[in-house]
């Protein structure tokens, strides 16, 4: 064989195992070989499986715009947009369009680049606010001489959700107390909300209280009588769900069900959809969304208790299968992971001091704050039929920017003035806000003085 | 030879004829101006009977309900102006080939100020002009655009009631069938 043979032979079999090793990783749930670069916490999770984003290898733009509002849209429609993309498509627009072509979510988020990437993902400069606003000075006064990366500070705007930041809302709540005097945490109504829930197996499983002996595990199945013990005293034995209502699943070609020993969320969504879509939508749950496999606290980049690496987080792995103990669910299993400042500040924080009154029964219901009081906040959710509360399992739904607390947790309890401050200040967030906020947030103030202004010049040409 | 100059002639002319019919100005279809005109109908009927059947009759007249620019906080009815630029986003949303607007000289709200040459031009034209609509030609970015404005008058006591008493409102003396602002259809044309 020439030499000039040999050399094809070897470039004909260095090609077939790159494309192949290239392949191979394509296919498989490690993609990081063709990661252009670190992308943001909001996304970091689902990084190695690139068809999460990249649904379609043609398309370009729409490809991935269609990727953002698959996940986001529902979001952003909830939290009435201020800047909707029919904004920018509205051919008035056509020279802000020209500046900030706001029409594609990558215009302010663009993904793999962790040198330009500040907080929230957003990739443009922090005074973006000035292409379309420059001249609000005109008709805000009190906003002369601002600088534009202070648009977005805490208590003023946020570009998507300012529902608890516009002007009328700020009116509404002057002067308010910093601690209300009637707290506002909504009671779970799920029993009573029954009828909203259309694919509730109501006719197989009456909401009528079981006991022990009516359990209905096939004779075959082994079961510990601590699991039993377990799930008697729990709400689902009281509300008539026996055993084969998780452990079975509809097998087709019998035409018949079947028992399952370890049920996953796709059985808890049958009867608790809002709140497993909660769960799959939020960092704990999205990778199982994509089918990758469960989210575990060693791919966290916040910090976690190193005992609790490789646990793998699925409905169980908070609620405990069996138990389904919600108290364990609201603090214990969160603090079981979660060893950053914040969290480890909570158990000496007065928020906890009013939750452990709560569940010792030396204070009301509704009284105690846990770690899901405020990141998993009970909120009314629209079956089409009507309301019910729900827990909302996404705990980033109100998390970034954090003024989307003010009006889903905080107002609860606080005032909106004290609420805004108390959001605005890091340090009072890290030590678990113990103390009073160091800062004010002139919102409320500067909303007060233009309306009184405006009426001061009323009453001037009134008696012109 | 000669049969293949005729064939050659042949297809020559043909090919003039072809291309000859494609560079016909000849515009077939519907106007723009009467799509423009036909989609302000439709518009102008929907607001007038969501305004007088819903807004005026439950809130003015019947006070059985309020109507509210925070109408879900206020758990109230969405105000007519409100509704039209919802109906607008939607449009938007859904990709359709116009875009519409409500804009004034005295806006509530001051994005909704003309700012266009043509809006500017068409808002004062209509409120000079009663029963008059403008038409214009204009370019935004690379797009050319037909441009139609058509007046929006006070149709109930709520919208005069409303932009009176509003804190943001420019002007506080509208009466009822005055012009309150305008109308903006836009729809592509040549570029």
């Amino acid at each position: 064989m020439s030499s000039k043979s040999i050399i094809w032979v070897y470039w004909l079999i260095s090609t077939l195992i790159i494309g192949g090793y290239l392949a191979y990783r394509l296919m498989s749930e490690d993609q990081a070989i063709f990661l252009p670069g670190k992308t943001s916490h909001g996304h970091y999770q689902i990084e190695l499986d690139c068809g999460a984003c990249h649904t379609d290898s043609f398309g370009g733009g729409q490809v991935l715009q269609e990727a953002c509002m698959s996940c986001h849209g529902k979001e952003l429609k909830n939290v009435d947009d201020s800047h909707p993309k029919s904004k920018f498509t509205d051919p008035r627009n056509a020279d802000r369009v020209a500046n900030l072509d706001a029409r594609k979510c990558v215009a302010c988020h663009v993904e793999h680049k962790p040198e330009i990437t500040s907080t929230m993902a957003v990739t443009v400069p922090e005074d973006v606010c000035v292409y379309c606003h420059m001249d609000i000075a005109e008709d805000r006064p009190s906003h002369a001489g601002m600088a534009f990366d202070t648009c977005a500070s805490a208590g003023c705007h946020n570009f998507h959700d300012n529902q608890g930041l516009y002007e009328d809302f700020l009116l509404k709540h002057t002067d308010e107390a910093d601690v209300k005097a009637e707290i506002k945490v909504k009671n779970r109504n799920y029993r009573e909300s029954i009828h909203l829930i259309s694919n509730y197996p109501l006719e197989a499983y009456p909401l009528s209280s079981l006991s022990l002996a009516e359990k209905d595990v096939p004779s075959k199945v082994k079961v510990d009588q601590k699991v039993l013990q377990e799930w008697n005293v729990t709400s689902h034995a009281k509300a008539g769900v026996n055993c084969t209502a998780c452990h079975s699943e509809f097998d087709k070609p019998a035409q018949t069900k079947k028992w399952i020993n370890n049920p996953d969320h796709s059985v808890c969504i049958s009867c608790h959809e809002a709140e497993t879509e909660g769960f799959l939508s939020g960092k704990h749950g999205m990778r199982l969304k994509q089918n990758m496999s469960a989210m575990t606290p060693a791919m966290a980049r916040l910090p976690m208790k190193p005992f609790s690496h490789d646990k793998e987080l699925n409905c169980t792995s908070c609620h405990s299968s069996h138990k389904f103990d919600t108290r364990h669910a609201a603090v214990e299993a969160c603090l079981s992971c979660h060893n950053d400042e914040h969290s480890l500040a909570y158990k000496s924080s007065k928020h906890y001091a009013l939750w452990y009154k709560e569940t010792n029964a030396q204070a009301e219901t509704g009284s105690g704050v846990s770690c899901t009081t405020c990141h998993m906040p009970r909120t009314l959710y629209n079956s089409g039929d009507g309301n019910r509360v729900i827990v909302q399992h996404n705990q980033n739904d109100n998390l970034r920017p954090n003024e989307k607390m003010l009006r889903t947790v905080c107002m609860d309890c606080h005032g909106l003035g004290f609420s805004i401050d108390a959001l605005a200040d890091e340090g009072l967030i890290k030590n678990n806000f113990k103390g009073r906020p160091k800062q004010h947030i002139k919102s409320i103030d500067m909303a007060k003085d233009r309306i009184k202004n405006k009426e001061l010049r009323q009453v001037g040409e009134g008696d012109k | 030879m000669k049969t293949r100059q005729n064939l050659t002639i042949l297809l020559l002319g043909i090919s003039a004829l072809v291309l000859g019919a494609c560079g016909e100005t000849k515009t077939t279809g519907i106007q723009p101006k009467d799509m423009a005109d036909a989609l302000h109908k439709v518009m102008e009927s929907d607001r007038t009977v969501y305004t007088k059947y819903i807004v005026n009759r439950l809130a003015v007249q019947e006070k059985v309900i309020k109507a509210s620019e925070h109408w879900k906080d206020d758990k109230a009815l969405v105000l007519p102006a409100q509704m039209f630029r919802y109906g607008a986003e939607m449009v938007a949303e859904k990709g359709a080939n116009f875009s519409y607007s409500l804009l004034s000289l005295w806006p509530v709200n001051k994005q909704n100020s003309p700012k266009t040459d043509a809006e500017k031009t068409g808002l004062k034209f209509i409120s000079d002009n009663p029963g008059k609509n403008y038409y214009a030609e204009e370019k935004l970015g690379d797009q050319n655009y037909f441009t139609a404005i058509y007046a929006d008058t006070a149709v109930a006591k709520a919208c005069i009631s409303c932009h009176n008493d509003h804190k943001d409102s420019p002007r506080t003396d509208f009466k009822m069938g005055e012009v309150m602002g305008g109308v903006v259809i836009r729809i592509p044309i040549g570029s």
